[in-house]
């Protein structure tokens, strides 16, 4: 295990949490609105880019954060939590950490084995080369299904995340939701006056 | 003496090089009037370039057209083709119904994609330049193909055409810019005399 730090996140790392957080929350809609039948075929071309090149935003994003985890360490769960939430709060954590890199991943998978052989231009700018994977109908169909599965993990495991978070911050009064809402004090203080913990 | 020695030698210098030229000599279009109708065996190919290399190459296999060479006076010559977006032919079957789509050619309300010759203009023995309207999805515009003949004989005529169409001037410029504006077409015509 790492060495934990307990002062709290900083703004980098609140930043890239609700980035991936709200990235995430639009690529699954985006994914629903793309493979929705009956759907425009020009608009569904249209989302189909769209949905690459976020993903690969979220992708970056995610190797970003796990750079932050490894050179500053994880900061230490929240004191008030017992040591099976603590267990399961790390676990959830690094299990969201880990599909925030396998979904995108998958879904270039996807990309680089499709026999359509479509470029990822990455919003237009530069184009993405594809995986260095064999196109066959097997493999895409391989990867979709790998880039689906994690997909939905991902969403149940962020639901997860944000009930047991809103259920901390509203039910038990504790301060996990407000730690990644607000940065750290600049220099270590002492725990900080939070009325929740006055139970 | 001498020139009979010259006389003699362009002579047998004749001899050789005539036969050769006769046989390397490019037909000419004047040579070929009649009025023909596009033959099946013909090849209707185009490509779209995307970015980063490669793109995609695809036919059409349904088609049909008719043309008159005017031998006395070329550019009274006149061509008509139509072809059916219905029968484009891709390496890949999603891909040609996303052509067939209403992102591309709405074959089910457009079934059709039409040229009108408006213009021929002989730029070379064996060469041709056809100016024409070219309907797709209600839409007309003017466009440009070089023609080369290819070989002639009593029955058949071969040419091979080629002309590049911006797709956006039909409102299929769907995809761009992964996909490029710019529809390649290279066309190896077949016509049977009728």
């Amino acid at each position: 295990m790492r060495k934990q730090r307990d002062d709290g996140y900083g703004i980098v790392a609140i930043c890239l949490h609700w980035l991936i957080a709200a990235l995430v929350l639009g690529l699954v809609a985006l994914g629903f609105a793309m493979r929705r039948a009956g759907i425009d075929p020009a608009l569904q071309f249209s989302l189909y880019q769209w949905h690459k090149s976020f993903g690969l935003l979220a992708l970056s994003l995610a190797g970003l954060r796990l750079l932050l985890w490894l050179a500053a360490g994880r900061v230490a769960p929240d004191p008030d939590l017992g040591i099976i939430e603590r267990r399961a709060s790390t676990a959830t954590h690094l299990l969201l950490g880990l599909l925030c890199l396998l979904v995108p991943l998958a879904g270039w998978a996807v990309a680089s084995t499709t026999t359509l052989n479509i470029p990822t231009f990455l919003f237009n700018i530069v184009v993405i080369p594809p995986l260095p994977m064999a196109r066959s109908v097997d493999a895409e169909g391989f990867w979709s299904w790998v880039h689906a599965t994690t997909a939905y993990t991902l969403l149940g495991l962020a639901a997860l995340h944000s009930a047991a978070a809103l259920f901390h911050h509203l039910v038990r009064r504790e301060g996990v939701l407000m730690r990644m809402l607000r940065r750290r004090a600049v220099e270590p203080a002492p725990p900080p006056a939070n009325e929740g913990r006055e139970r | 003496m001498r020139h009979v020695a010259l006389m003699v030698a362009s002579l047998a210098l004749g001899q050789i090089l005539l036969p050769l030229a006769a046989f390397s000599k490019a037909p000419a279009l004047s040579q070929a009037a009649g009025t023909y109708e596009v033959s099946g065996t013909s090849q209707i190919r185009f490509s779209v370039d995307q970015i980063g290399g490669g793109g995609i190459n695809g036919r059409f296999t349904k088609f049909s057209g008719r043309f008159r060479i005017d031998g006395r006076r070329i550019d009274a010559s006149t061509i008509s083709f139509t072809l059916y977006p219905q029968s484009v032919s891709t390496q890949e079957r999603r891909m040609e119904d996303f052509l067939r789509s209403s992102a591309v050619f709405d074959a089910d309300a457009y079934p059709t994609v039409t040229f009108r010759s408006t213009a021929v203009r002989q730029t070379g023995d064996d060469t041709a330049v056809v100016d024409g309207m070219l309907t797709a999805r209600g839409i007309t515009h003017r466009e440009q193909f070089s023609v080369r003949l290819q070989g002639f004989n009593r029955n058949d005529i071969a040419f091979n055409v080629t002309g590049n169409v911006y797709r956006s001037r039909y409102r299929m410029d769907v995809g761009t810019p992964i996909y490029l504006n710019v529809v390649k077409f290279d066309m190896d015509i077949r016509g049977v005399r009728q």
